[in-house]
C-alpha cells in the first residue's frame, strides 16, 4: 500500500486548489450533518426527558373487567346487547409477588407499587378534586425523583403527612404546615398535614397530585392492602415497548409503555428523525457526487501520468487503489474538518443560542461521521478509480 | 540474466501481426507478420517513415498492446496469452522505456522518478535502492539535482532522468521512442552516449526508434520498417569498427 499512498498524497498535494475546494465542500456538508444530528438528538432527548420526568416508563394495571355472557342453550341462537362495564378501582391481585417478579427482570431498573384514586381536597369552603397517590417513598423516588422538585418544606409522607402540588397549594391557599381535609367519598375522610409542596412543571399534575403514604391512601380509597398500579422504569427507554409486552405475558396484567401513552409525541419524534435523516442523506449524496466529479476530472488530467505509471509496471489494482485512497483521504480529512466545525457550531448554539435546551455532542457522533465520510469517499472514488485502472496505457501515454 | 552469456536471446517476434478495428468494416492491418530477433547487447535502430507502424511495433514489444496474431517471446516467454497482471509484472521487471517527451511524473522529485519502477514493484525504496538511484543519476550527469522537481530541470536533464529511470530496474531490453527528437544536438548526443554506455556496461539490448539518420548510423544494426513489413535488417558501418 505504500506506493499507492505515496502517489495519492503527492497527487493531492500537487492539485492544491482543487483539493482545498473539495475539502471545504465536504467539510461544510459534514458540519451540517453533525450540527443537525446533534441538534435533533439534543432536542429529542430534552423532550423525552421532560416527558419521562413525570411519568413511569411502564404502567402495570389490572386488566379491564368484562361482562361474562352465558353460553346459549344447545340449538338456539343468542343475540346480545352488551353495555361495557364500569371499571371500578381495583387492586392488582398479589401485587407483592408481581413486584418481586418485576424486580428480577434484567432490563428493569426500578419498580414502585402505587395506589391511586380520586378524592376531594377541602379547606374551609374551597373544594378541589384531586388524585390521591399512595406510594412507598423509597421506591417511588427511583421512578420520579420527586424530592428534587420540592419547592417548599420537605418530601415526607406517612403519619398524617402529605405532599401536594404548587397549583393545588395556591388554589386552596395552603402553605407548608397547614392542614388539609381529604375526602375519599362515602364518609371516609382524614385531615393531613402539608409537609411539602412540589412543582413538576406540568400544570395538571401540580394541581391534582396529593402524595400520601400507601396505607393512608388505601384506607381513604377503601381498598385495604391494595395497589392499583405498578410503575416500572427500564434501562433503555426505547425498549420500553418490548419490556411492557414481556411483562404483560409474564403477569397477565395490562402493561402500557410510555410510547403507547404518548403516541402523538412518538409520532412527532419519528417524523423529525426521518426528516433529519433525509436531509443528511441528500447532503451526503451531494458530497459524494462532489468527490466523484473532482476525482473524475483528476483522472482525465492525469491520463498521461497514469499511462507512464502503467508502463513503469504499475498494475491495474494499484492504479485503482491510488484513486480509492484519494477518495478516502478526502472523506477523512473533510469529515475531521467538518466534524470540528459542527462541534464549534453546537458550542456556539449552546453559548449564544436561545438557551432553551442544551445540546450534548457525543464524541461518537464525530467518530461515526469520520467513518461514514471515509466510506463515502471510497465509494464515490470507485467510478473514477475504475476508469483510471481501465485506461489503455498506449492511449494514455499519447494523451497530451 | 547472467552477464557473461552475451548472446542470450532477449526478444523474438514470430509472424507478429496487428490489426485495428478487428471485425469492423474499418479493419486495417498495420503490421503484416514480422519476424525479428534481438540478442543481449544488441544495439538496433528501428527506422521507417511515419505511418510505417514503428510506434505500433514498439507498443507491442513493450507489452503495452496485444498482437492480433503471431507470437512475441520476451526472455523466452510467450506473451500473447498472458493476462494483464503478468504482462504488467514482466514489463516492469524486464523493459525500460524512454519516450520522446520525457514523461516524468511532475509530483515526484528526480530521484523518486528514477526509483518509480522499483517503488511500484516493491514499495518503499531500501537504502541500497536509494544508493543505486543516486549512482545512476550521477552517471547521467545529474549529481546534486536529485531533489529537483521535473519542472526545475531543462529538457535535456529531464530526458536524462528518464534514461536513468528506464535503467534502474536493470531491464533486459531498453525501448526508446525518438528519445532525442525533442532535444538540441548537444543534449541528443549526450543521451545517445548514455544508451551506448549502458548497453556496454549492463549488456541490455537497445531498440531505438528514430527518424534521424545520424542516430541510426551510430547503431550496430538498422531495422527498416516499410508499410508494416521489415524491408531490411542490416549491420551498420558503426558495428564494423
Amino acid at each position: 500500500m505504500w506506493i499507492e499512498w505515496t502517489i495519492a498524497t503527492k497527487f493531492l498535494r500537487e492539485g492544491k486548489a482543487q483539493s482545498t475546494l473539495i475539502l471545504v465542500g465536504i467539510a461544510v456538508g459534514v458540519a451540517v450533518i453533525v450540527f443537525l444530528t446533534a441538534l435533533i438528538t439534543g432536542l429529542q432527548g430534552n423532550i423525552v426527558n421532560r416527558t419521562l420526568g413525570t411519568q413511569a416508563h411502564i404502567k402495570v394495571q389490572p386488566t379491564e373487567e368484562r361482562n361474562r355472557i352465558l353460553p346459549p342453550a344447545a340449538g338456539s341462537v343468542q343475540l346480545v346487547l352488551e353495555n361495557k362495564r364500569a371499571q371500578r378501582l381495583r387492586s392488582i391481585n398479589n401485587w407483592q409477588q408481581v413486584r418481586d417478579v418485576l424486580d428480577t427482570l434484567p432490563q428493569v431498573t426500578a419498580v414502585s407499587p402505587v395506589i391511586s384514586g380520586p378524592a376531594f381536597a377541602r379547606r374551609g369552603e374551597a373544594l378541589e378534586s384531586v388524585a390521591l397517590v399512595g406510594i412507598n417513598a423509597a421506591r417511588y423516588q427511583q421512578i420520579i425523583p420527586i424530592q428534587d422538585d420540592v419547592i417548599a418544606g420537605v418530601f415526607r409522607i406517612g403519619a398524617g403527612d402529605a405532599v401536594i402540588g404548587k397549583q393545588l397549594a395556591a388554589d386552596l391557599g395552603l402553605r407548608v404546615g397547614d392542614k388539609l381535609r381529604l375526602d375519599g367519598g362515602q364518609g371516609r375522610d382524614s385531615v393531613v398535614n402539608v409537609a411539602g409542596i412540589f412543582e413538576l412543571g406540568v400544570r395538571e399534575l401540580d394541581a391534582r397530585y396529593v402524595y400520601l403514604d400507601m396505607k393512608q391512601a388505601q384506607s381513604l380509597l377503601n381498598l385495604p392492602g391494595a395497589a392499583t398500579i405498578i410503575d416500572v422504569t427500564v434501562d433503555d427507554i426505547f425498549a420500553a415497548e418490548a419490556v411492557a409486552a414481556r411483562i404483560a405475558r409474564l403477569t397477565g396484567l395490562k402493561a402500557e409503555s410510555w410510547m403507547e401513552t404518548n403516541g402523538q409525541l412518538m409520532n412527532a419524534l419519528r417524523s423529525q428523525s426521518l426528516s433529519t435523516q433525509m436531509i443528511s442523506l441528500f447532503v451526503a449524496l451531494s458530497v459524494a457526487l462532489g468527490i466523484a466529479s473532482v476525482l473524475s476530472v483528476s483522472v482525465v488530467q492525469r491520463t498521461r501520468e497514469i499511462g507512464i505509471l502503467r508502463a513503469m509496471g504499475t498494475t491495474r489494482p494499484q492504479m485503482l487503489r491510488v484513486f480509492l485512497v484519494q477518495g478516502a483521504l478526502f472523506g477523512l480529512a473533510g469529515s475531521l474538518l467538518g466534524g470540528l466545525s459542527g462541534y464549534g457550531l453546537v458550542g456556539a448554539f449552546n453559548t449564544f443560542g436561545p438557551k432553551l435546551f442544551y445540546i450534548p455532542v457525543s464524541p461518537w457522533l464525530l467518530v461515526a461521521a469520520a467513518v461514514l465520510a471515509t466510506a463515502t469517499g471510497i465509494l464515490s472514488a470507485a467510478v473514477p478509480a475504475r476508469s483510471a485502472a481501465r485506461l489503455d496505457p498506449v492511449e494514455a501515454i499519447r494523451h497530451v | 540474466m547472467s552477464e557473461h552469456d552475451g548472446r542470450q536471446e532477449v526478444l523474438r517476434l514470430q509472424g507478429l501481426q496487428k490489426s485495428y478495428n478487428v471485425g469492423k468494416s474499418t479493419e486495417v492491418e498495420v503490421l503484416h507478420g514480422l519476424d525479428l530477433r534481438l540478442q543481449r547487447q544488441d544495439f538496433a535502430a528501428l527506422v521507417g517513415a511515419s505511418g510505417s507502424g514503428k510506434s505500433t511495433l514498439l507498443n507491442l514489444i513493450g507489452l503495452l498492446d496485444k498482437p492480433t496474431a503471431g507470437e512475441l517471446f520476451l526472455l523466452g516467454e510467450a506473451t500473447r496469452g498472458m493476462d494483464d497482471a503478468r504482462r504488467t509484472a514482466l514489463r516492469g521487471s524486464s523493459i525500460g522505456f524512454v519516450f520522446q517527451f520525457h514523461h516524468l511524473i511532475q509530483a515526484f522529485t528526480a530521484l523518486e522518478n528514477v526509483l518509480m519502477p522499483l517503488m511500484v514493484a516493491s514499495g518503499k525504496p531500501t537504502r541500497a535502492q536509494l544508493d543505486t538511484g543516486r549512482a545512476l543519476l550521477a552517471e547521467v550527469g545529474l549529481a546534486g539535482l536529485e531533489h529537483r522537481k521535473p519542472d526545475q530541470l531543462s529538457g535535456g536533464q529531464q530526458q536524462r532522468v528518464a534514461v536513468a529511470r528506464a535503467l534502474v530496474a536493470r531491464p533486459a531490453l531498453l525501448l526508446a521512442d525518438e528519445p532525442t527528437g525533442n532535444l538540441d544536438s548537444k543534449s541528443a548526443a549526450d543521451v545517445f552516449e548514455l544508451f551506448r554506455k549502458f548497453n556496454r556496461e549492463f549488456g541490455c539490448a537497445v531498440l531505438l526508434v528514430t527518424h534521424d539518420p545520424r542516430l541510426s548510423e551510430q547503431c550496430d544494426r538498422t531495422v527498416m520498417l516499410v508499410d508494416g513489413r521489415i524491408e531490411g535488417d542490416t549491420p551498420t558501418a558503426a558495428s564494423a569498427t
